[in-house]
């Protein structure tokens, strides 16, 4: 064929230095599969070369983590025999295209994840994050996310418990779609991505293989380059996944019961790079080779060629691997869920090379008997893609933003700036089925999700599990190490208002271009808070997601640390208290009232500010012992009210985005009792941001204060609960109806303009 | 001989549709004017071997009665769309 | 005891929580997969929630065609309970079960809430221990759950106590703010609202309880 030999690996994304390593690892030039092999597998999406090396500054190991990050989800021991397993990831391109099966293959993508590793998935949470709502495709992407959620999610029978919903206009060109699924497990059924044993069949289960998401690889179909019969060229594939909640589920009870009965030696689901990364990456963990027939896979449509049958994302697929005595019982299983299950792979020996060490190889064939068409080593295609340290550079124009504190921004009318900072997400979460299997105990809208930890299939228990998704890109904008060690610490007080206490962490980084320096210091920078907020409170991170080039017109976005905590309860049988205060409660701020150093009651990166278009400032430190110990105080008191003791405390919350003001304001909303609460320190009080401090409502005060005393943990009282009014000083009154009103219809309001 | 025939299903008269309703609301704002009776409805297309046109039609028009509507709240009408030579 | 089938249909999902309603309930409650043809033994059948067939066409018309449903309809006809839940009330009504049919919500849009209901009969293996008039907070989790019928049908089911439960506040656009409904007999019921998702006030409320007694409750076929 007539090409100059250097532009294939060009078009396919791979640098010329990562073409002469190929060569190298080969001994000899690839062909054009093996090179669209490596194209896929050796992309940032597959391989993270941008980031890993600063992922592995994260602290990753606990006594409590059974599974680390690397494989398809982490997994933590929590206790009564039960395993919990919990993944993040993004779909953040494909859901700025099709918004409705951008966000539902997000959910299908990453419930496989976690049925993958055994478990029966148990929840879902989304983060969302779009452009200001006054924007007609703003609001088209929020309800084709938010449709596609609910359409997937309802229908595959997982319930969506929480998210975020977070609107900004550096989302406008790339939204950010993030989902979050946990799954439970019987400790012992738990299993991993890895091929083993030589002569088993490697299955495919699921779906047949179409040419839909072979994304990048499509150059090969352009003129010129693939020399194929039968490949399509770009204008007639189709560029969007569509997902299939229905094949999914069969999917997922057809893929635990063969585990349950002991069938299955290893299983990897099929996402990004679809089967050549599920078979290459089974075989390297196993140190095995793998010979895939190519004819063998299903197809969806005819004429497909080996490099689109490899690299397809056709959703809800998995690879099993199985012993060939296994097979015929595994057929009937699959036969009864209506799943297709198809022998594509055998496990062989691996090759010895020229210094003795063992190399399983992938080889593609036409036929298992027929012509090797590709042939490399798994590891080489798994792990062994290069990896970049890219330039970092903190942005020189950042001092000037620093600089620019909202603290001297002219007051205003308090009342409605409050009033604008209230919004109920109930328009998106009342679209989820957030109740399935009954274990919902505190379900989307509050501080954090809590639910029973029981599932079928699962030994009887009595703890709860807890999970809160957090993100602030505001902060991470200004100080991204600072910025996202507060979000972790945010994340913790948010699981302690249901009574959980913290066991692990999954992130998702969503950043800009890494080939701007400025976005390589944002990720590296976030990397290190993420580690110094986990390292001080004993976190371990899991497993995690990143998701770069979120960007458009040139324009990064901020910076998007989303992390889940995952928090354990170990006696669940009433639930926390939540935000329903009653009329006579005495309420209390608990925790540190004051930031540490110049500024006590700092206002840079406050929705406050934002919202008034100042978008500098700095953020302030908080005293990390305090905040533990005021963390241990609200676990241990929302926990015994849990654990089914008597208890003074009527309502808890933690002040977050908005302050004091807005986290008042929820409760009052919630509660439809209003409180009067003295004036305020200052008036950047009512408004700052910083994690650590929770609103507390009792019905005992002097109670309370010994306990918060004997604990060492700072209170203040802040005035009671009773009236129909919200007063704070002389700076906010209002009618908890006006309240309550403007914060139920904010959304609803934003979404209906017309456009 | 083999017929592509097309199934429309649709709401009978007097059933509420939303669907319809609300495309019907929006068309003003999008500069749509004079388009009323909006009506939502699915469509099914299949090829249908029979004798002649007439059993095609037949067979389609049970096939629809008895599975791709409910009568409760739906009619179907099944037209031929073209002869495929078999 | 009490022996209840609750049948899966591929694509069903609310089929254990069925199953453990009514288990805390002391019933002894077993899954049957839909190709089952026989349901003796059973002193009831619950066709749970969920998304039968993933609700391909519309809800319930590809679940009526299920080998089980025949089994059911004679269940039906020899006095049997039988109780569909959501996507259940949906197969039933496809199946000519139960009169009418259930439309896309009038919001177009899936609403998971709770909803406060009023029994307004009594006659029926799901009400029967409740009292006329009372209210209930049982949450709803559907995307088709306007309930239609025609004129001549509705004035049939008022005037016969068919409709045993309404929402107080129509969350849907259910002609007569119908939320559930039974048979002539009152031996097969169906309603949009889960009741197995209100057996615990740990869970927001226990107000499905009183239901789903009187559906497990021993009883003398009618």
């Amino acid at each position: 064929m007539n090409r100059p030999p250097q532009s294939l690996h060009r078009a396919l994304g791979l640098s010329d230095d990562e073409f002469a390593q190929i060569e190298a690892v080969l001994g000899r030039e690839p062909n054009d599969l093996e090179l669209a092999l490596y194209g896929v597998m050796w992309s940032e999406h597959c391989s993270y070369k941008s980031s890993r090396l600063h992922l592995r500054r994260l602290p990753t190991t606990g006594e409590h983590v059974l599974v680390g990050p690397g494989e398809n989800a982490g997994v933590i021991d929590a206790g009564d025999g039960i395993a919990v397993a919990i993944r993040i990831e993004s779909h953040n391109h494909p859901s700025a295209i099709e918004p409705y099966q951008g966000a539902a293959t997000g959910v299908g993508g990453i419930l496989r994840d976690v049925f993958t590793m055994g478990a029966r998935p148990l929840a879902v949470m989304d983060p969302l994050f779009f452009g200001e709502l006054s924007d007609a495709r703003q609001r088209w992407l929020v309800e084709g996310v938010v449709s596609g959620i609910s359409g997937y999610g309802n229908s595959v029978g997982v319930p969506t418990i929480g998210g975020e919903l977070t609107f900004d206009e550096c989302y406008s060109g790339n939204p950010l779609v993030n989902v979050l699924c946990v799954g439970a497990l019987p400790t012992e059924r738990l299993v991993l991505g890895i091929a083993s044993g030589v002569g088993n069949l490697a299955v495919l289960l699921g779906s047949r293989t179409g040419r839909d998401g072979i994304g990048g690889v499509s150059v090969l179909a352009s003129a010129g380059f693939s020399g194929e019969e039968g490949a399509l060229d770009d204008a007639k594939r189709p560029s969007v996944q569509v997902g299939d909640p229905y094949e999914e589920k069969r999917l997922i009870e057809a893929c635990l019961e063969l585990l349950d009965r002991g069938y299955v030696l290893g299983i990897q689901d099929l996402g990004g790079a679809g089967l050549v990364c599920a078979t290459s990456e089974t075989a390297a963990r196993g140190g095995v080779g793998m010979d895939v027939d190519v004819t063998a896979v299903p197809q969806r449509e005819p004429g497909m060629v080996p490099y689109e049958i490899m690299t397809s994302e056709s959703q809800e697929r998995m690879l099993a691997i199985i012993t060939p005595e296994n097979l015929e019982a595994v057929r009937e299983v699959c036969e009864r869920w209506e799943v297709r299950a198809t022998v594509v792979g055998h496990v062989v020996e691996p090759l010895i090379d020229d210094d003795g060490n063992e190399v399983g190889m992938l080889r593609i064939r036409d036929g298992f008997d027929g012509e090797v068409l590709a042939e490399v080593p798994a590891r080489s295609l798994a792990d062994e893609a290069p990896l970049y340290d890219r330039t970092r550079e903190r942005p020189s124009s950042l001092d000037a933003v620093l600089d620019d504190d909202p603290s001297n921004e002219p007051v205003g009318s308090t009342n409605e700036d409050l009033l604008s900072l209230l919004v109920d997400p109930g328009w998106v979460y009342r679209q989820y089925d957030s109740q399935l299997f009954l274990n919902t105990v505190v379900g989307p809208g509050r501080d954090a999700a809590l639910l029973r930890l029981a599932g079928p299939g699962l030994p009887v228990s009595t703890r709860g599990i807890a999970l809160s998704t957090d993100s602030n890109p505001r902060w991470c904008a200004l100080d991204p190490r600072l910025g996202t060690a507060l979000t972790i610490y945010e994340s913790v007080a948010n699981l302690a208002c249901v009574g959980a206490t913290a066991k692990a962490v999954v992130n998702c980084l969503n950043f800009g271009n890494p080939e701007h320096p400025s976005v390589m210091w944002q990720l590296s920078e976030a990397i290190d808070g993420m580690a110094d907020a986990c390292s001080a409170l004993g976190l371990p991170v899991i497993g995690g997601n990143v998701s770069l080039y979120n960007e458009s017109g040139g324009v990064d976005i901020d910076p998007t640390p989303v992390v889940g905590l995952l928090g354990v309860l170990d006696h669940l049988v009433a639930p926390p208290p939540g935000w329903n205060w009653r009329a006579g409660d005495a309420l209390v701020l608990v925790g540190v009232r004051r930031a540490v150093g110049e500024r006590s009651f700092p206002l840079g990166g406050s929705r406050w500010a934002t919202r008034r278009g100042r978008r500098g400032g700095r953020l302030s430190e908080i005293e990390v012992s305090t905040l533990r110990a005021t963390i241990d105080f609200v676990v241990g008191e929302v926990a015994g009210i849990c654990a089914g003791m008597a208890s003074d405390v009527t309502a808890v919350h933690d002040v977050s985005g908005g302050g004091i003001a807005a986290a008042l304001a929820e409760m009052v909303a919630v509660t439809s009792v209003g409180a009067q609460v003295a004036e305020l320190d200052d008036f950047a009080e009512l408004f700052s941001e910083f994690p650590g401090r929770f609103i507390v409502a009792t019905g005992d005060l002097d109670a309370f204060a010994t306990r918060a005393a004997a604990a060492g943990v700072p209170m203040v009282s802040l005035g009671t609960c009773g009236g129909e009014r919200l007063v704070i000083g002389s700076t906010v009154d209002l009618s908890v109806d006006d309240i309550a009103a403007t914060r139920r219809g904010a959304l609803e309001a934003a979404l209906s303009a017309l456009s | 001989m083999n017929f592509l025939v097309v199934v429309e299903v649709t709401l009978r008269r007097g059933i509420a549709d939303p669907e319809g309703a609300t495309i019907e609301r929006a068309l003003p704002a999008l500069g749509f004017s004079g388009v009323s009776n909006v009506q939502a409805g699915k469509s099914f297309r299949m090829n249908v071997e029979a004798e002649n046109e007439d059993a095609a039609l037949d067979k389609a028009t049970a096939l629809a009665e008895r599975l791709l509507s409910n009568p409760v709240i739906e009619d179907a009408v099944a037209r031929l769309a073209e002869v495929h030579a078999t | 005891m009490t022996r209840i089938a609750v049948v899966v249909f591929p694509g069903s999902n609310c089929e254990y929580d069925a199953l453990t309603g009514v288990e805390s309930l002391g019933a002894d409650a077993e899954l049957v997969w839909h190709s089952t043809k026989d349901l003796s033994g059973f002193d009831g059948v619950i066709l749970p929630g969920g998304f039968a067939h993933g609700d391909y066409l519309r809800p319930g018309a590809l679940a009526r065609f299920s080998p089980v449903m025949d089994a059911v309809a004679r269940f039906a006809e020899d006095g049997g309970a039988v109780l569909g839940i959501c996507n259940g009330f949906q197969v039933l009504t496809e199946a000519g079960l139960l009169p009418g049919a259930l439309q896309k919500n009038a919001g177009l849009k899936f609403l998971c809430q709770p909803t406060t209901l009023t029994v307004t009969s009594t006659d029926s293996i799901l009400t029967a221990n409740a009292t006329l008039g009372q209210e209930l907070v049982i949450p709803i989790n559907h995307f088709s759950g306007a309930y239609v019928c025609d004129d001549e049908t509705l004035a049939r089911l008022e005037g016969s106590g068919q409709i045993i439960l309404r929402y107080v506040e129509n969350p849907n656009g259910s002609r007569g703010n119908i939320a559930g409904l039974a048979n002539e007999r009152g031996n097969v019921v169906g309603l949009m609202p889960h009741p197995e998702r209100a057996m615990s006030t740990l869970l927001g409320s226990a107000d499905g309880r009183v239901l789903l007694e009187s559906f497990v409750a021993p009883r003398v076929r009618a």
